[in-house]
């Protein structure tokens, strides 16, 4: 009762706030007009950006863009990393960096993913975690803003895509900044320390010196939850209690992982001009979300295996794992919204989760369109919708189209490679890696649960989580490397692939609607978003998934 | 009249297309479809499989057969396909023979030449009882020509030169009288040769959605390629190992094999549906544009009226009974060969059994219409000193004509025709000397149905716009009776052809009919442009599709068949993948039905077979019998096309989600459970 409750709070209250939200970032992100404020803002970023923002781009020069930046960031932070032990601010005198680990962190950052192979609190110093990291929490999750609202605008049929430099600008000033310093004020009152002094030292009850690592916490936190990064400022992200000290900041933590997702679907609807049809998005994903919810706190509500045959009491749930300050259910609760969106900041250990819970974070990232990353989960959804135009198009007798153009075969193709991408980096990696010691040695559990480990860690390559399954030796060259790469192509493949195919669209004349023409704001196509979804993903990765937490949850119901 | 379709598997049909299947297994052949192709590679791996198979031969063996029955069913429906098309391209081609031509010199003479032989502007002498020798457009003359070869009509028609009836076709035969022809078409390129090469698909390319469609399937393929080999390492982790063939079952399974292989019929099957209605189309192309069509530009005459206006009504002035009206009507028009003048007598035998009286009365003088006077009637008595006077013609000329004779024009009949014409009808005054006797009602006739079919149009979002030559007032009469959408009164070629270029700016596909060589650009302008066979060759060379009938109203099945193609292919696409479901809840408790376990019973996943299917092997090899058979099962939708029930998209989408997508979802558990029952109780595994 207390869980549907806790449910009802996050999910309802953020859908409520991601309304206004939305209008606000369409107001920010797509000024209609160049007078008042949005039209100040604007005119001072054209300024700043200088003879970059002056030219209005398509879809090619917008990717270019949007590449050239990435690669300057990625360069930028791999230098404060490799450079850590020679900067300032290093209170902790924090030590030379791995290279195979500063290539997989740089990656990981650079693309919103924040998988982590390292310890904050061991690795990191204040410089390192402010200009190489939180940096990119910022600029990443901007990225993807700026994406979504140049394909928005290509949908639209406009002219041009925009400036990805401007849209860069607006999207880390006008939304992420304001949010950020939001979440961050809250997170402060709720006890989330927020300094750049070292370690504290505390004398110990038994007479010990003990040193606790502490930081800018609150700004870290801030932004990791709404870009969707997920990076802890400690290793263990958000159950260590400076993260995450209580109830109120769980809530708010969980709230902030989802509400810019949710906006970025109003704001896609407001510039594309089809409110209607952005409404029948938020509720598919909002299906989607709620099922997987559904699912895990059911499946959490068991206890643990481990636990299978004592004679204790077990009606609390499954507790492994969790921190008990949250309860057995606020775990399952973030491990979905977390995996839904991209996000990957963790408040349980996902590996404890019970199998079939364990697996809904797994499908959350093989379909990665619940909502999903600041502005790329809608870009991923667009995929889904591009295949199921395709498909519903044809069984209504015409030639497919989506908001008006025709979805031939360019755009097919197009989204089509974006799908196999997504399933060859997850199945072709973990394909790799446990049939050689590169992953088989870094286990720490032999069998279907081992498996899922490494599954898991590639999902969250692929999908630009983050958050890891855990139980895994993964600081090692090949997973750095490997999961790196992974990480890298699975970012910029899906969104250039769309943006693409937005701008082939945005060039088509568009055809008038009429009753004759699928409807993509009704009930029916919404049934049919979900089934393409559903069964894109089940097919393609239910082998996989029978052979790790459905196998282990087999053996243990037997 | 409809060419009759043979029956869908005639034993004529299927013999030469089992010879078929085996011939399009060439490698090169295969490879134009991704899906079957890799099915092909399964099917020769499994059987390469079979002597390294040890104990489980005979399973492997089975699995290697029906792994080829899945790709020679493939092969069976195209060639089935192609088989109806190449029957009828026999029976054009005999018509085709061998000609000679009488070739006209420039001072007038003839030469005799191989009709091979004859180029553009060649002009050639055809008489009765020879055959034309090519496309070309009568220049002199006037003949009755049996176009049967083409049409399947026997009735002959009437060619002639000069006006909208010009235009003959090589391999039709001239029945009488003399024409000279001037040749419009290489030999090759001809009509007939078209419509062999249409007919044949020899020429057939793959349309862009059809391109669009095998893209998704082969990336499908690709996607479901990964799945089943990333799983021999998956295994390896696991400590299983998965055989080969059992891994290629499992991937042909898989891959969308029911739509890839129906694919190419199902577009094959659309222009022959085509063909049998007696449209010839250019290309797959316009076939598949036809689906797409928002606008319908329809000519009023023969399309949406009947021919001609026919009288309706006789309203008689006051003081005149209408059968006296009927009377003096008829007997104004007995001797009037226009159609206007039949129907009134016809319309007075009807309603009073007046019959037609001796028309060659030695004291009558039949008046004929003339442009000047704008009426005909009957003069009795002397022609020169006729004693009665009978005329029926336009409100003012018989006023005029009336007030001449000394009469006075009745008010109340020329109110009553006021009212005809504003409702849309043409009004006849009929007057007998100085004295108005009332008004014959004639009317544009409504073909029965078409407001139905208007009204299926609207439900898929069609509009209707009825092109007329009518004043604006008599046009939205018809068109209100009609249930038009719009109409365009008044119309000249030009604005119809700025009507289509305005409604494509706007972003909506055109489809017209036409006949006329006026209408040449608009044909070319419209997104599908269907000229009459009986046109100029103007018109036939502008559209993109002929209607051998010349029947207009064609254009409405042509529009059917064209979203029934797409239908059909998207759902098919959906049956395809919903299988999957099925078939991995088959195989996959099966294949790993080995991992991790313990002991001697089978391991944790044996207990994903909800089907409780018989055995592992008798799993498998069920699930690939489903697959290859459902192929056969789906061939007569395939050729006939899904059911096409008029309706709007959202309610053709729930139907065929739920027909395609749930039933495809429930069909194979059920098919593969009994099959696996058969196989057991066979002993086949």
């Amino acid at each position: 009762m207390a869980a549907i409750l806790l449910i009802l709070l996050i999910v309802g209250g953020t859908a409520a706030l991601s309304w206004p939200l939305g209008r606000y970032m369409r107001w920010a992100m797509d000024p209609l007009t160049l007078t008042g404020p949005a039209g100040r803002c604007d005119r001072w970023f054209r300024a700043v950006g200088g003879r970059l923002t002056h030219r209005e781009q398509d879809w090619k020069q917008y990717c270019l863009s949007l590449l050239t930046f990435n690669v300057v960031t990625f360069t930028v932070s791999f230098a404060f990393l490799a450079l850590q032990p020679w900067l300032p601010l290093n209170p902790d005198g924090r030590q030379e960096i791995e290279g195979s680990l500063i290539f997989n962190t740089v990656a990981s950052f650079t693309t919103n993913t924040n998988l982590q192979h390292y310890s904050g609190e061991v690795s990191m110093s204040h410089l390192s975690q402010l200009c190489a990291l939180m940096w990119q929490q910022f600029v990443s999750a901007a990225t993807g803003i700026a994406a979504l609202a140049a394909m928005a605008r290509g949908l639209a049929g406009r002219a041009t895509m925009g400036n990805f430099f401007v849209d860069l600008q607006r999207a880390t000033f006008l939304v992420l900044l304001p949010l950020a310093l939001v979440v961050a004020f809250l997170l402060v009152l709720g006890g989330v320390p927020m300094t750049l002094e070292g370690a504290a030292r505390a004398l110990t009850l038994e007479g010990a010196e003990q040193l606790i690592a502490r930081g800018p916490v609150a700004a870290f936190v801030a932004i990791k939850q709404l870009g969707t990064n997920g990076g802890g400022f400690f290793g263990p992200n958000s159950t260590h209690p400076f993260e995450n000290p209580g109830f109120f900041t769980n809530v708010v933590s969980t709230m902030a992982i989802i509400v810019i997702p949710m906006a970025a679907v109003w704001m896609f609807g407001r510039i594309v001009g089809r409110m209607r049809h952005a409404t029948v998005l938020f509720a598919v994903m909002m299906a989607l979300l709620l099922a997987k919810l559904g699912v895990a706190l059911v499946w959490e509500a068991a206890p643990t295996q481990a636990f299978a045959n004592l004679p204790i009491a077990q009606d609390v749930g499954n507790l492994e794992g969790k921190e008990l300050r949250f309860g057995a259910a606020a775990g399952p609760v973030w491990a979905v919204m977390t995996t839904c969106t991209s996000n990957g900041s963790v408040n349980c250990m996902h590996d404890s989760l019970n199998p079939l819970t364990g697996l809904v974070p797994m499908v959350g990232m093989w379909l990665n369109a619940t909502f999903g990353g600041v502005g790329v989960g809608l870009i991923n959804m667009f995929i889904y919708i591009v295949l199921a135009v395709f498909v519903a198009g044809m069984m209504v007798g015409r030639t497919p189209e989506y908001l008006g153009r025709r979805v031939e075969v360019r755009e097919v193709k197009l989204a089509v490679l974006a799908m196999f991408t997504h399933a060859l980096l997850i199945l072709g990696g973990t394909a790799l890696f446990a049939a050689s010691p590169w992953g088989a040695g870094t286990l720490n559990n032999t069998g279907a649960h081992g498996f899922s480990e490494i599954l898991y860690e590639f999902s969250s390559a692929a999908a630009n989580n983050g958050s890891g399954f855990e139980g895994l030796g993964d600081n090692t060259v090949p997973w750095n490397v490997a999961t790196g790469l992974v990480m890298l192509l699975a970012r910029f493949i899906p969104i250039l692939l769309p943006l693409a195919i937005a701008g082939f669209l945005a060039r088509k004349r568009a055809t008038a609607p009429s009753v004759g023409t699928l409807g993509i704001d009704t009930v029916t196509f919404g049934v049919m978003l979900i089934a393409t979804i559903l069964f894109l993903g089940a097919l393609t990765f239910f082998p996989a998934a029978a052979l790790g937490p459905i196998a282990e949850h087999l053996q243990f119901m037997k | 009249m409809t060419r009759k379709p043979a029956s869908l598997f005639a034993a004529e049909l299927v013999r030469p297309a089992i010879a078929d299947a085996f011939r399009k297994l060439h490698p090169r052949v295969m490879a134009k479809n991704p899906v079957m192709f890799v099915t092909l590679v399964g099917a020769v791996l499994t059987t390469a499989g079979i002597f390294t198979a040890g104990a489980d031969w005979a399973f492997v063996l089975q699995l290697a057969l029906w792994l080829w029955f899945t790709v020679l069913f493939a092969n069976f429906a195209e060639a089935m396909a192609e088989g109806r098309g190449k029957a009828q391209a026999n029976a054009l081609r005999s018509a085709r023979s061998e000609t000679f031509a009488r070739r006209l010199r420039d001072d007038g003479s003839e030469e005799r030449v191989a009709a091979t032989g004859l180029t553009k502007g060649d002009r050639v002498v055809v008489e009765a009882g020879q055959t034309i020798p090519a496309d070309g457009d009568v220049i002199e003359g006037i003949a009755s020509v049996d176009e049967s070869a083409i049409t399947g009509e026997s009735a002959p028609v009437i060619r002639e030169s000069g006006g909208d009836r010009c235009a003959v076709s090589g391999g039709t035969r001239v029945l009488s009288d003399r024409i000279v022809v001037q040749i419009t078409m290489e030999r090759g390129q001809g009509f007939l040769d078209r419509m062999i090469a249409m007919v044949e698909g020899a020429r057939r390319q793959k349309t862009p959605n059809e391109v669009a469609l095998t893209v998704l399937l082969a990336a499908l393929t690709l996607i479901f390629l990964l799945v089943c080999v990333t799983l021999r390492p998956f295994g390896t982790f696991a400590g299983a190992e998965f055989s080969t063939p059992v891994l290629i079952a499992l991937l042909v399974c898989l891959i969308p094999t029911t739509i890839g292989a129906l694919l190419s019929a199902i577009g094959i099957s659309g222009i022959d549906r085509l063909i049998q209605r007696n449209v010839m189309a250019t290309s797959g192309r316009a076939v598949e544009a036809a689906g797409d069509v928002d606008v319908l530009l329809l000519d009023k005459t023969g399309t949406i009226t009947l021919g001609n206006r026919m009288a309706t009504a006789f309203v008689p002035a006051p003081g005149v009974s209408e059968e006296q009206l009927a009377d003096t009507a008829q007997l104004a028009s007995l001797a009037d060969q226009t159609p206007e003048g039949r129907s009134i007598v016809v319309l007075a035998k009807q309603r009073f059994r007046l019959r037609g009286r001796d028309v060659a009365e030695p004291h009558a003088t039949f008046v004929p219409f003339s442009a000047q006077s704008r009426m005909s009637g009957v003069d009795f008595g002397a022609p020169a000193a006729p004693v009665r006077c009978i005329r029926k013609g336009a409100a003012e000329a018989i006023a005029g004509f009336v007030a001449a004779l000394g009469g006075r024009p009745d008010p109340q009949v020329l109110a009553a025709a006021d009212s005809v014409s504003r409702s849309g009808g043409t009004p006849l005054v009929v007057a007998d000397g100085g004295r108005m006797l009332g008004v014959v009602h004639l009317k544009d006739v409504v073909k029965g149905g078409i407001q139905q079919r208007f009204a299926h149009l609207r439900a898929v979002g069609i509009r209707t716009v009825m092109i007329t030559g009518d004043n604006p007032l008599t046009a939205a009469a018809i068109a209100a009776e009609a249930g038009v959408d719009s109409f365009l009164a008044q119309a000249t070629p030009e604005m119809k052809l700025q009507r289509i270029r305005d409604e494509q700016a706007q972003g909506r596909l055109v489809a017209m009919t036409g006949d006329g060589t006026n209408d040449a650009p608009a044909l070319a302008q419209a997104d599908v442009g269907v000229a009459m066979n009986t046109g100029t060759q103007a018109a036939r060379e502008a559209g993109n599709m002929v209607d051998l009938d010349s029947n207009p109203t064609k254009l409405l099945d042509i529009v059917e068949i064209g979203k029934q193609l797409i239908m059909t292919r998207g759902s098919l696409t959906t049956f395809s993948m919903a299988n999957d479901v099925a078939k991995y809840f088959a195989i996959l408790p099966a294949m790993f039905a080995g991992v991790h376990a313990t002991g001697a019973g089978p391991g944790p996943l044996a207990g994903l077979d909800v089907m409780d299917l018989h055995s592992p092997q008798s799993a498998i090899l069920s699930a690939v019998v489903f697959n290859a058979l459902i192929i056969i099962a789906l061939i007569p939708l395939a050729l006939r096309g899904v059911a096409y029930r008029p309706a709007s998209a959202a309610v053709v989408l729930r139907r065929n989600l739920l027909l395609y997508g749930v039933g495809g979802v429930v069909a194979p558990f059920v098919g593969i459970k009994i099959l696996d029952v058969l196989l057991t109780v066979l002993h086949l595994v």
